[in-house]
Parts: C-alpha cells; sequence; structure tokens
C-alpha cells in the first residue's frame, strides 16, 4: 500500500507541476522564497473595520453579535460571581443541578462552595450530560464568536455533547477578529503549530434541511450561554 | 466515481419541469437564501473587496500548489496525522477501505462531504460490509431515501416535509407507530435521538474539509449542526477527506476566505461551528480521535491548472451561485445528473467527468451573469460554460442541426450587408405572420419555444437600424 501511496504522490505532484508549467528543480527557488516568505510572514489581509475601537466597543459589539446568533449573555463584575450566573441559568432553564468541565485551573478556582448544592462532573462529555461548562481561550467581536481549543482543560467534546453550553469568557479576552486570535494561540503554541481543535462557536447548533425552516439544537446544543467575567460591571 | 446521467440533461430537466411536489419545494429557494445574502452582505462596508483578497488568495495558492501541498503534508506528519494521496476516486476509496479493515471497523458515522458523493463512497463501505451514517440532517434524510443530495449546502432542498416524515416513518420502526410528526421540529427531535447512539457507537468518523492550511497541518470544516463535530471527536479514527485544491497558506488567509463563505451560503455571519483540526489526540487530551487520516484527492483536478478552466479551483461550495440561478430554480439539482449542480456544476462536471458526458449542462445557461455576480472567490462562470460550449462544438458532440444552423449564422454574420437585409427581411416577414395580435403562436424552426410560449413578434425597426439612428441622431 505504501508503494501505492508514493506513486500516487509523485503523480499527482508531477501533474500539477506539468500543468503549471513549473519544475522541482533550483530554478524553483523564487517560487520557494514565495512560499516560505508568506508562511512565515502570515500577513493579515483586508481586515473588516467593524470591530475597530476601544475595549468598550469591542465588549458592546461581542454582546450584540453573540444574541444575534441566538446564544444568551450575563455579565459579572468579577470571576467570582461565576458560579452564580451558572446556578442562576441552570434554575432558569429547570435543569438538573449538574454540570460538567474539565480540569480548567481557572474555572476550579472559583467560589463553587457558594452555590453548595451544584454537582460538578470532570472530564470529556458523557452523553447523559445535560449542561457543560467551558472557559473560552477568547472571544471575537466582529462575529460573536467563540475559540476554544482542545486539551484536558476544556475537552472538545464538552462543546458539543450536552445539550446546554455554558461558557465562561474573561472581558480582557475578548478580542477584535479572528486575525487577533491567531497572535495569541502563536504567543501559546509557538508558530505553525495549532491545538488539536480550535472550536470557533457562534451560536448554539442549528439546521435549515427541512424545507429551509430554521431550528436549533441539531446534534450539538440547544442553548449556549456566555457569562463574561471581569467586565467591572454587574449583572 | 458515482455513476451520471448528466448526458440525458434534457430529459431530467423536462421531467423535473412537471414534478410539482419538486417545483413546490423548489420555490423555498430563491425564498431562503438570496434575502438572507443580500443581507449578509450590506452589513459588511469590506464584502466585495474581501471577494478580491479571496480571489487573490486562491490565484496564488493555484499558482504554488504542489508546494503549499508539499508544506502541508510535512505539517500533518508533524502533528502526528497520516497523508494518503489519491489519484482517482478509486484509489480514495481503497485508501478509506483499508484504514476501515484495518480497525475492523463496521460502523462509520460521516460528516457531510461532496467528495464522498463524488468517489461513491458509501456504497463501497456498504460492499464492504461497513454501515455508513450519515449525521447531518439532510443528508441523513437522503441516505435513507437512497437519493442524492439535489443541492451543495442543502442536500434534501428537494423533498417537503411530508416526504421527510414518510422516510422516517418506515426507518425507524423502533419508535411507536402513532408519535406526531406534522411538526417538522418533530423531525429534528427524532433525527437527533436517532443519530445520537450512532456516534457513539462508531468505530470511525469521515468528515470533508472546507480548507487544509499549510501553515500549520490543519483541516476546517465549517458546520451548523455540530454533527461534523461529533463525527470527528467521538469515535477512534478520523478520515479526512478532501481535494488538492483546498489547500490556502496561513490562518491569516483562512480568516478572509471564512469571511465571505457563510455569508454567501447562508447569509450567516458566520456559522455556528467553525472547526480547525490538527492531528490525532494529544498526550494530556481527555477526548479527540487517536488517529487521524487525510484522504488528499486529485480526480482531475491537476489537469484543470493551467488551462481555461483554472479558475473554477477557486470554489469553496457555498451554493450562491445555485441559489442566485433561473435555471436551478426551475430544474432543481438532481436533473444536472452528478454531483454538483446549478451553475459551478455546469463548469466542473464536465472538467471531471468529460465534456462528452456533461458537455450539455453548461447549453442550459442563459448567461443572466447571476452566478457570477455571486461568487464570492469571483469565479467568471459564464465565461466558462461558453468555453465548454466551443469545446463541446469543437468535438462535433453538438447535434447537426444546431451545428448547420450556427455555420449558417456565421456565414451571414461575415457578410452585413446581406445580414442586414436577412433580418430586416426576416422582421417584416414575423410582424405580418403574427397578424398584428403582437405574438406568434407557431413560427417555423422554433417548435422548442412556442411549443411551451408565443414567441413575441418582431415591432418597428431592427436592433441595427435603431442603432444606425442612434448613431447619426
Amino acid at each position: 500500500m505504501a508503494d501505492d501511496g508514493t506513486d500516487a504522490r509523485t503523480a499527482v505532484m508531477g501533474r500539477i507541476r506539468r500543468h503549471l508549467k513549473v519544475s522541482d528543480g533550483p530554478e524553483d527557488e523564487a517560487r520557494r522564497a514565495a512560499v516560505r516568505s508568506r508562511l512565515e510572514r502570515h500577513a493579515r489581509n483586508l481586515v473588516p473595520a467593524r470591530a475597530d475601537g476601544d475595549d468598550a466597543h469591542r465588549l458592546a459589539l461581542f454582546k450584540t453579535m453573540l444574541e444575534r446568533a441566538d446564544a444568551t449573555v450575563t455579565e459579572v463584575a468579577t470571576p467570582d460571581e461565576v458560579p452564580q450566573a451558572v446556578a442562576e441559568f441552570l434554575r432558569n432553564h429547570n435543569l438538573p443541578f449538574q454540570i460538567r468541565t474539565g480540569a480548567d485551573t481557572a474555572l476550579a478556582a472559583l467560589p463553587w462552595d457558594r452555590v453548595p448544592t451544584l454537582e460538578i462532573g470532570h472530564g470529556a462529555a458523557e452523553a447523559s450530560d445535560q449542561a457543560s461548562l467551558s472557559h473560552a481561550f477568547a472571544g471575537i467581536a466582529e462575529t460573536g464568536t467563540l475559540a476554544l481549543h482542545s486539551g484536558q482543560d476544556n475537552p472538545t467534546s464538552l462543546n458539543f455533547l450536552p445539550e446546554n453550553h455554558v461558557v465562561m469568557v474573561d472581558a480582557d479576552r475578548i478580542v477584535g477578529t479572528y486575525e487577533d486570535v491567531w497572535d495569541r494561540l502563536r504567543e501559546v503554541f509557538g508558530e505553525g503549530i495549532m491545538p488539536r481543535a480550535l472550536n470557533m462557536v457562534t451560536g448554539p447548533s442549528r439546521t435549515g434541511d427541512i424545507e429551509q425552516r430554521l431550528f436549533l439544537g441539531a446534534h450539538g446544543p440547544k442553548r449556549v450561554h456566555v457569562i463574561i467575567a471581569g467586565s467591572g460591571k454587574a449583572r | 466515481m458515482v455513476q451520471s446521467t448528466a448526458h440525458s440533461f434534457k430529459d431530467n430537466a423536462r421531467e423535473a419541469l412537471g414534478d410539482a411536489q419538486l417545483q413546490r419545494a423548489l420555490s423555498n429557494v430563491p425564498k431562503g437564501f438570496i434575502d438572507k445574502r443580500a443581507k449578509a452582505r450590506d452589513g459588511l462596508p469590506e464584502f466585495d473587496a474581501l471577494r478580491d483578497a479571496g480571489r487573490d488568495i486562491k490565484n496564488h495558492t493555484l499558482a504554488h500548489l504542489d508546494l503549499y501541498l508539499e508544506t502541508y503534508e510535512r505539517k500533518v506528519a508533524e502533528s502526528g496525522g497520516v497523508v494518503h494521496w489519491a489519484r482517482t476516486a478509486e484509489e480514495a476509496r481503497n485508501a478509506i477501505l483499508d484504514i476501515c479493515r484495518e480497525r475492523g471497523a463496521r460502523t462509520v458515522t460521516k460528516g457531510k462531504s461532496m467528495v464522498s458523493e463524488e468517489i461513491g463512497l458509501n456504497d463501497a463501505l456498504e460492499a464492504a460490509d461497513i454501515e455508513p451514517v450519515e449525521t447531518d440532517l439532510g443528508e441523513y434524510i437522503i441516505q435513507l431515501r437512497h437519493e442524492t443530495p439535489s443541492h451543495i449546502i442543502a442536500p434534501a432542498v428537494h423533498l417537503s416535509k411530508d416526504q421527510v416524515e414518510e422516510s422516517f416513518r418506515e426507518a425507524h420502526t423502533e419508535l411507536p407507530a402513532d408519535r406526531d410528526l406534522t411538526e417538522p421540529v418533530s423531525l429534528l427531535h427524532e433525527a437527533r435521538q436517532i443519530l445520537r447512539q450512532k456516534y457513539l457507537d462508531a468505530d470511525i468518523g469521515i468528515t470533508g474539509a472546507n480548507f487544509l492550511i499549510a501553515e500549520t497541518g490543519t483541516s476546517i470544516i465549517v458546520t451548523n449542526e455540530g454533527n461534523g463535530d461529533l463525527t470527528q471527536t467521538l469515535p477512534k479514527v478520523h478520515i479526512v477527506l478532501a481535494t488538492i485544491e483546498k489547500v490556502v497558506p496561513t490562518l491569516e488567509d483562512v480568516s478572509t476566505i471564512l469571511r465571505i463563505l457563510a455569508r454567501s451560503a447562508t447569509g450567516q455571519e458566520f456559522s455556528s461551528y467553525t472547526t480547525f483540526s490538527t492531528g490525532p489526540r494529544r498526550a494530556d487530551d481527555p477526548d479527540g480521535p487517536e488517529e487521524y487520516h487525510v484522504i488528499l484527492l486529485d480526480n482531475g483536478r491537476a489537469d484543470v491548472l493551467g488551462t481555461e478552466f483554472q479558475e473554477m479551483l477557486r470554489c469553496i461550495r457555498c451554493g450562491a451561485c445555485l441559489n442566485h440561478c433561473p435555471i436551478y430554480h426551475a430544474v432543481g439539482g438532481h436533473a444536472y445528473g452528478w454531483v454538483y449542480s446549478g451553475p459551478i456544476g455546469a463548469v466542473l462536471d464536465p472538467a471531471l467527468i468529460g465534456v462528452e458526458e456533461a458537455g450539455s449542462l453548461p447549453n442550459a445557461s442563459t448567461f443572466c451573469g447571476r452566478c457570477e455576480e455571486v461568487c464570492p472567490m469571483r469565479i467568471p462562470l459564464p465565461k466558462m460554460m461558453r468555453h465548454w460550449r466551443e469545446r463541446e462544438f469543437e468535438k462535433h458532440l453538438s447535434p447537426a442541426s444546431v451545428r448547420t444552423g450556427l455555420g449558417l449564422w456565421a456565414f451571414m454574420a461575415r457578410r452585413p450587408g446581406l445580414y442586414r437585409a436577412a433580418t430586416r427581411l426576416a422582421m417584416g416577414a414575423l410582424k405580418a405572420l403574427s397578424g398584428g395580435r403582437g405574438r406568434l403562436s407557431s413560427v417555423p424552426l422554433a417548435g422548442g419555444w412556442t411549443r411551451y410560449r408565443d414567441l413575441p413578434a418582431p415591432q418597428g425597426k431592427t436592433f441595427q437600424a435603431l442603432w444606425r439612428e442612434r448613431q447619426h441622431g
């Protein structure tokens, strides 16, 4: 099988080069240099101006866009208020007082004793879980998008399996654009390296597959609730 | 590859026009998609400039495709994934079947993938005693009905709610027969419930890829339902099926294109889920697949490079050209007879399965130009359809009557004096024939037109005569 694969690779590459009328030789150095430079510079292309502005503008835009994408939002002045906000969400929707989360240290450090009846499970999502809690890597103002990456802190299945997805976003992690997330990711993971999964989530799951009518909660969560923590603003 | 009936496009189209149910379902297409796209476009002042940027990114990538693929492959390997190259549909199927057999897979869940339709993957899996389960709601519906998708992003757009209900009752026999399925949302809940267990049981998850990123060795899927993510997160093995032209250089480049994808497709600012996957589960990951494979398929794409059709490889499968096409609105996707329908199908299908088979698809176009107007990647679709018509003509594939007619027209067009005299004469004759009613219910040699509607009779002078008057006046 390996031989076949190698043959196929050689053949496809050969076809591409033949049709592009290029070679793989030293005279190809200019093309290679162009590619190297583009990959190393990873320059921004045109970026919409929508998210330009100060923190307050980004926060306001983030909230507007979240709601437009059918997510719900709560703001709390400090992270310490997140446990109550989680409890409130569960109560409002008549959900069991249980939530699953990963090994995120910021979430673990929250004063959960303020909601003593809340049962917290840890690890990857299980089919019976009704609600999960994630800590977002970033919030993106331009479209109200959450950026979450895989790892033991925030397992990917938490974003998709339970019907209710609660996400905490630190106010100082709300960026303007997708490109801002790439800059932050490169700082954390290094150049050219991505986490196994980077999920950009914009509102709950939805489908329009039956007669073009829109319904929320197709296979992923029916509800996405975002708690913005640390904006200094009380609920 | 999947069987084509593109050669009988004319008959398919005639049948589609007479199908009342289909016509009702198709009336949802313009209603649903056109306004939403227009709204999304108007909400982003940079929209058209982003289209230019997207076009430039893809042009650059295609000109350096060999090098970006090399980089992509290296980065996938560095993240612990495996790239399998495939020249043909058969090689891609075999690569997937080999992985399935080695893992002893019995059930495979699938995210939506047009390429998997292109290579006829479900039939191949079934023949190997492996159950493929489509998890996108639209794909699941058509799988139950043993149909093919009729639209790139809305595979079941040709069906009514009643047809879906009928299929569910037939397939889900374990559920109570008297359950209420009158509301579409109850159909959704039923599918959700059934498929949930399938995700958990599956041995392997197969998805397509909207993009591949060379910089990081990442594959991207863009979805709204979340089915693609459950498909690729829960099973032990994730197989990505992608074609060579899906590669883009950097995260920044893909961001630019993502900004125009959802807006063009469904009118959303951004799809619910845009997922970047890079390799298998890492050491401290509590979930995610243990293996990550990419099947990198050519299947005719490389041969399009360097030809007048190269620009079609910029396509990002948003479906906007279908949504805005009067021909697609009239006949739906199945009439096209192969995997890709609408204007992009009319340029892609002849390239992938041959002009002999699919040469009649570009002939349906009225060249109204709406497809090019809305294409986020600025693919000159009408121009390419014209190129295919020329190819078809050169290959002597068009009917004798068409060839004779065109030959006659060419003879006249080269002789302006004769042309003017003849058109003047013809106009007079047609006007006389109409007997002052302003329309003609039958015209010699134009039965194909007048059988279905009247031909407006010429009024006044010829275009050329009017033009001359204007120039001098």
